[in-house]
């Protein structure tokens, strides 16, 4: 027992020692992000850039989520090194204790939105939940608000939104409400609730993953939507007749963590500052439609200004949209879940 | 020891005594051989199977705080959702089990009476689809399916409907789903259990004057019965653990067990409101399977025993 302290010592010496050599090209670390598109473009923007600056090795793998998280931490197991989720799954891991300390004396937090910037992890990137409507149905002239999505007379049609992401669904139907942007947070959530339950007769199908709602809407299965913008973009591109917009759209952030018990926790501390730094966050919009979450990003003069107003974190475009409070649902996630799965489950 | 059994049998008992001990003692070794045989797969099974459903109920008695506690059950009945989720997951395991039956005996009759090689050609045709991921051919079923899919716009085309049938994104569209990828699981061992039927039972039926329809009731049917009880439970218990087709076929209104469990894991900080989900899944199947034994296998035993 008394010796234990100092093999420990010696243990966490030796770590130093090896850290302290100047880019001794062992240096070894895994991120672990959603995978797909998203991934490919993180992997351009942040990984290889930073790989190369610091003269390390990123290796990559996918996650699930914050049960991976747990399951790697709490089972003594942890083979990743920083990886990404969403901004309300932070909070919750962080009052879970998951994570280790982020050094901001190492990253530089700068231009990060303060609620996205906490102890134990920071913001990455934003994701927009939008109001897509297809425009062979509606022409021009589709809805346009989440009141008019919620208008089933003016605007006859089927419908969708996300069955998953209850945070996501009680934020727009607070907004259907009539609620200002700036007051949507804090969620009244029995308010939002009583919203959903107006329209849960006419909405056709709850998605369950950013792949279905993209589904759904390119075979013309319902004819509006909540959808992830990126998705949204996506059929656009590929010339699907849709139509949206960043009006009362929710914008969502994703995040980075180091889990707790990281073996390389000072590299990735290291890395992790560069990822958010102004001028690889830059880089991600050229790849993908999740803006930077570093606003600093866009005065680098990396992106191009035509770019600029199609990205959902643009100064312009985020006045338009409410952000959805990572600390807010740290709290009230499990609960609201529960009510909104009553609710929506026939 | 023995040998001074044997000696002392030799002096007082008859010779068939001796042989009875010696058999017994012989069967005793002999069990202990087959059960050292058997013990690697035991202990397999112990460790792989056992175990983890222990840990698992015994995660399952704990709260976020890591305090014994009834809060993971007491769940079930403070939030309707996982009643109706049972019910669901259920519903959805009997209509398609039946659908399963509906479609599979027919088909499994028709094969098991087909001449060997063209049999084993329309098996090949109902074993392909096994090859091919669950995934995909949901995702197929969509296509189908769906509002602006294949068999609704047949169907406007030809003028037999007006408005789109709503085939997806429903309990229609799960079952249709789920039955295609459950009927294999049902024609198998039906189709297998009808082929050991002897010809001649059937034969004989006739011969004593019994119409095809009355030798099919009274000696066909009661003779596949066993192979059509374990189809039936393969199945129902296969729909009950049943995720990626209610998953996308439901379109977030069909709420199976196993997506609430996924659900729930990633909902609640501790593993046990997950472990409870599953241990209740497992109590009630297993319950069920004791009620399935006790209706159909006493009833196939009866039909085994008479022949």
């Amino acid at each position: 027992m008394t010796k234990r302290p100092c093999i420990h010592g010696l243990a966490v010496a030796g770590l130093l020692a090896t850290v302290a050599v100047p880019a001794s090209a062992a240096d070894t670390i895994t991120v672990a992000s959603w995978g797909g598109t998203y991934q490919e473009a993180e992997t351009k923007a942040f990984f290889d850039p930073t790989a190369k600056e610091l003269g390390i090795i990123i290796k990559q793998d996918t996650t699930n989520g914050l049960d991976d998280v747990r399951l790697q931490v709490t089972g003594n197991a942890v083979k990743w090194d920083i990886t990404e989720l969403g901004a309300d799954e932070c909070a919750r891991g962080s009052k879970e204790g998951l994570f280790e300390k982020l050094d901001y004396n190492v990253i530089d937090k700068s231009g990060i939105n303060p609620k996205l910037v906490h102890d134990d992890w920071v913001g990455i990137s934003y994701t927009s939940v939008v109001l897509i409507y297809r425009t062979d149905v509606f022409g021009d002239k589709g809805p346009k608000t989440w009141a008019d999505f919620w208008n089933v007379e003016k605007f006859p049609g089927r419908r969708a939104l996300s069955g998953s992401q209850a945070t996501e669904t009680l934020s727009v139907a607070a907004l259907a409400k009539g609620i200002p942007i700036d007051k949507v947070y804090p969620v009244d959530i029995d308010g939002a609730l009583q919203s959903v339950d107006k329209v849960k007769g006419h909405i056709d199908a709850w998605w369950t993953s950013g792949a279905q709602a993209m589904q759904l809407v390119k075979d013309g299965e319902v004819d509006m939507a909540s959808i992830w913008n990126g998705r949204a973009g996506t059929l656009k591109k590929e010339g699907a007749p849709v139509s949206f917009s960043f009006d009362q759209s929710v914008l969502t952030a994703d995040c980075m963590v180091i889990p707790k018990g990281s073996k390389n926790k000072d590299v990735a501390m290291k890395a992790l500052a560069k990822f958010v730094s102004p001028d690889l966050q830059a880089n991600l919009p050229l790849y993908v439609d999740n803006g930077p979450a570093n606003e600093k990003a866009f005065e680098t003069g990396k992106i191009p200004p035509e770019r600029i107003k199609d990205i959902n974190s643009a100064p312009e475009n985020v006045k338009k949209q409410v952000l959805q409070d990572p600390a807010f649902w740290r709290d009230t996630l499990v609960e609201a879940t529960e009510k909104f799965n009553n609710l929506i489950q026939q | 020891m023995s040998l001074a059994s044997v000696s002392l049998d030799h002096a007082g008992r008859p010779d068939g005594a001796l042989n009875t001990d010696a058999l017994r003692a012989d069967a005793r070794r002999e069990a202990r051989g087959l059960f050292a045989l058997l013990s690697p797969g035991l202990l397999l099974v112990f460790a792989v199977i056992i175990v983890p459903i222990g840990w698992l109920f015994w995660l399952s008695l704990f709260d976020e705080s890591g305090q014994l506690s009834a809060a993971n059950y007491a769940r079930f009945f403070e939030q309707a959702s996982y009643i109706k989720t049972f019910v669901t997951t259920f519903k959805v395991a009997f209509v398609v089990t039946g659908a399963c039956v509906l479609f599979g005996y027919p088909l499994a009759y028709m094969l098991s009476q087909l001449p060997r090689r063209a049999a084993g050609v329309c098996l090949i045709f109902v074993i392909l689809p096994f090859w091919t991921s669950v995934l995909v051919r949901t995702y197929a079923w969509l296509v189908i399916l769906q509002r602006k899919g294949l068999v609704n716009t047949w169907l406007m085309d030809i003028g037999v409907i007006g408005q789109p049938l709503p085939l997806a994104n429903n309990f229609a569209g799960v079952v249709i789903g789920m039955t295609h990828i459950m009927l294999p699981f049902l024609v198998l061992p039906l189709y297998a259990s009808m082929k050991t039927i002897d010809v001649d039972c059937l034969r004989a039926g006739m011969n004593l004057g019994a119409s095809p329809a009355a030798t099919f009731r009274q000696i066909f049917f009661p003779l596949s019965l066993p192979g059509l009880a374990s189809g039936v439970v393969i199945v129902f218990v296969l729909c009950l653990g049943f995720f990626v087709t209610p998953a996308l076929m439901g379109g977030g209104k069909v709420i199976m067990w196993a997506m609430r469990m996924e659900q729930t894991t990633s909902l609640y900080s501790n593993w046990g409101a997950g472990a409870a989900l599953g241990v209740v899944l497992l109590a009630v199947t297993l319950a069920l399977l004791g009620l399935f034994h006790w209706l159909l296998g006493a009833r196939a035993t009866g039909v085994w025993s008479e022949r």
